[in-house]
């Protein structure tokens, strides 16, 4: 193999094999961290080995081979963890015993048990919200830390950083390596979900930098949230996020003009939308209604995306629909957020002298004092009842609270319209 | 990216182009590597295809249109069946079709979708005006 082409190659390899490279090694070993470095041995040896001898048939199960060989090197010189050494020898001598195939059959189960522990761990509560954000990218998505610093616009030593910390925590805090049952799965549950969806955000509309999208981040979280649908087909809100997700990215062709301005969502040429996603969204909202329970909220949020995605033109929007969805959504987790995005509803169904009343009750509301998107309605509302010189000033607002800078001149663009209006 | 990966079953079934419901054990194979690629969170969509005796083709030469019924004589490289997968590289998709159970003589072909931002402006304003559904127009 040519240099070039090898390093493709593995690198691939690396990408599909290395999750459940770590999960499995970290069930082996109890310790992330120690997974995570005995998983990166291997692909050393196979960065040295494979460009003269050619991947080999199942590089999953070679790389896997390495790292356990790796090891047992370590628990011998561990003598904490010398009594892992026996069992992993017996763990080797019956792989090498079976056949390949029976063997991958035997495992199939207990790969997708060890990818799921994975994720929960990456996900649990005793870490912060961005060392579980980062460490998930790292193990789940396999992305280096130069990937995510610049997908999070963080200095990479920041992250590196993180990830250190991260595992020790986990470590010092003797965070059990497995998939929580019962309550406890109810319990920690939100916190991978909110992780993904946290992700999928960053990358839908970036926080700030001058990128509206970072699509990179999007593709993660939406593989992170297919994957736990297959692995965890039973929790309806996990295909619920799922189908959020993936009918929100049907948007993104759509989304930005040729310049790279946003386009928003009614004013979007609904053509470009992405018809393999938004079935594949409305399939997994299916799926999250029939399993039953009751609509968790996002299966709730997945729904009112339905609602779009169901209108070919703007102008057959459910809006009514869309306003009862907030209402339930707004009862189920309340939040002056979701207020707001029921305001804009009512105002769709009913007119914006309702949306409007329902506004002006949210202006004094502290969790929104810097929120843009609050004075940003409130304008567009005031624009649509002619009061053009007070809706200039919400726009102008708005521009000054938002740390993107493509929304900034779209907001002012509009503040500027207001004038001329007015 | 996303790619589509044909698959072109070889042998008997290129040359008759006529085949039926597959065995019980290669439908077992390869359910599961479909599940194996749904569960790295990859797959989009697939489909198996029936026979090309079954189908048409629509032919266009010199402005006129031939319809010929399957099988076909001289056809060569017949799909079988297709999968759409969302990978990071062109190197991940050429892995994954790797990994397919193929049989004595199967060619899986890997091809790169094409995106809008591939096209030069001028086909993406084309792309636009040809696909706007006329209802647009008329709304305010």
């Amino acid at each position: 193999m040519a240099g070039d082409s090898a390093r493709g190659a593995i690198d691939a390899v690396w990408r599909i094999e290395s999750p459940r490279l770590i999960a499995g090694l970290a069930r082996l070993t109890g310790d992330v961290g120690v997974a995570e470095d005995l998983a990166q041995d291997a692909l050393v040896a196979a960065l040295e080995k494979w460009p003269e001898s050619g991947v080999p048939d199942n590089p999953g199960a070679w790389l896997m081979a390495t790292a356990k060989h790796r090891a047992i090197d370590l628990f011998r010189r561990n003598e904490r963890l010398a009594r892992k050494q026996e069992e992993l020898a017996h763990d080797i001598g019956l792989a090498l015993a079976m056949d390949g195939a029976d063997l991958d059959a035997a495992l199939d189960d207990e790969i997708g048990d060890d990818l799921l522990a994975l994720i929960f761990t990456c996900c649990h509560p005793v870490l912060s919200t961005d060392a579980r954000v980062t460490l998930t990218l790292r193990l789940l998505g396999g992305l280096t830390t130069d990937e995510i610093a610049r997908s999070f616009l963080t200095a990479e030593p920041t992250i590196a950083q993180r990830i250190v910390r991260a595992k020790r925590t986990l470590g010092a805090t003797h965070v059990p390596f497995e998939v929580p049952s019962g309550e406890e799965l109810a319990e920690r549950l939100p916190s991978v979900l909110g992780v993904v969806y946290l992700i999928f955000n960053e990358g839908y509309a970036a926080t700030a930098g001058d990128d509206w999208m970072r699509p990179g981040l999007c593709d993660e979280a939406l593989r992170l949230g297919r994957i736990l649908a297959a692995l965890a087909p039973a929790e309806p809100e996990v295909h619920g996020l799922l189908a959020l997700m993936e009918i929100q990215a049907s948007r993104m062709r759509a989304r930005t003009d040729p310049a790279g301005e946003p386009i928003l969502l009614l004013d979007q040429d609904r053509s470009r939308w992405d018809p393999l996603l938004i079935h594949r969204g409305l399939a997994e909202l299916d799926r999250a209604q029939q399993l039953g329970g009751g609509p968790g909220p996002y299966a709730l949020q997945a729904a009112i995306a339905a609602c779009h995605a169901r209108a070919g033109v703007a102008d057959d929007t459910d809006w009514a629909t869309i306003a009862a969805l907030y209402d339930a959504l707004a009862q189920l987790s309340p939040s002056p957020v979701v207020e707001l995005n029921r305001a804009v509803a009512v105002s769709m169904a009913f007119g914006p002298a309702a949306g409007l009343e329902l506004v002006d009750q949210l202006v004094d509301e502290p969790l929104l004092e810097r929120y843009h998107l609050l004075p940003s309605v409130r304008g567009d509302l005031l624009a649509k009842l002619g009061r053009h010189h007070e809706a200039r000033a919400e726009f102008e607002r708005a521009a000054g609270l938002t740390q993107n800078i493509r929304e900034r001149a779209l907001l002012l663009e509009r503040a500027a319209a207001s004038a001329e209006s007015g | 990216m996303r790619f589509m990966m044909l698959m072109l079953p070889g042998g008997e079934l290129q040359e008759t182009g006529d085949w039926g419901p597959p065995p019980a054990e290669a439908v077992g194979q390869m359910t599961k590597y479909n599940e194996e690629l749904t569960k790295a969170g990859v797959l989009l969509a697939l489909d198996g295809l029936q026979p090309p005796s079954k189908g048409a083709r629509v032919s266009f030469t010199a402005g006129t249109k031939k319809i010929t019924d399957g099988p076909f004589a001289e056809a060569k490289e017949i799909v079988g069946g297709y999968w759409i997968i969302d990978v990071k590289s062109k190197e991940e998709a050429v892995e994954w079709a790797s990994r397919c159970p193929g049989g004595e003589g199967d060619v899986v072909e890997v091809r790169q979708v094409f995106e809008m931002s591939d096209f030069p402006e001028d086909v993406q304003a084309a792309a636009e005006l040809s696909e706007a559904p006329p209802e647009q127009t008329q709304s305010s």
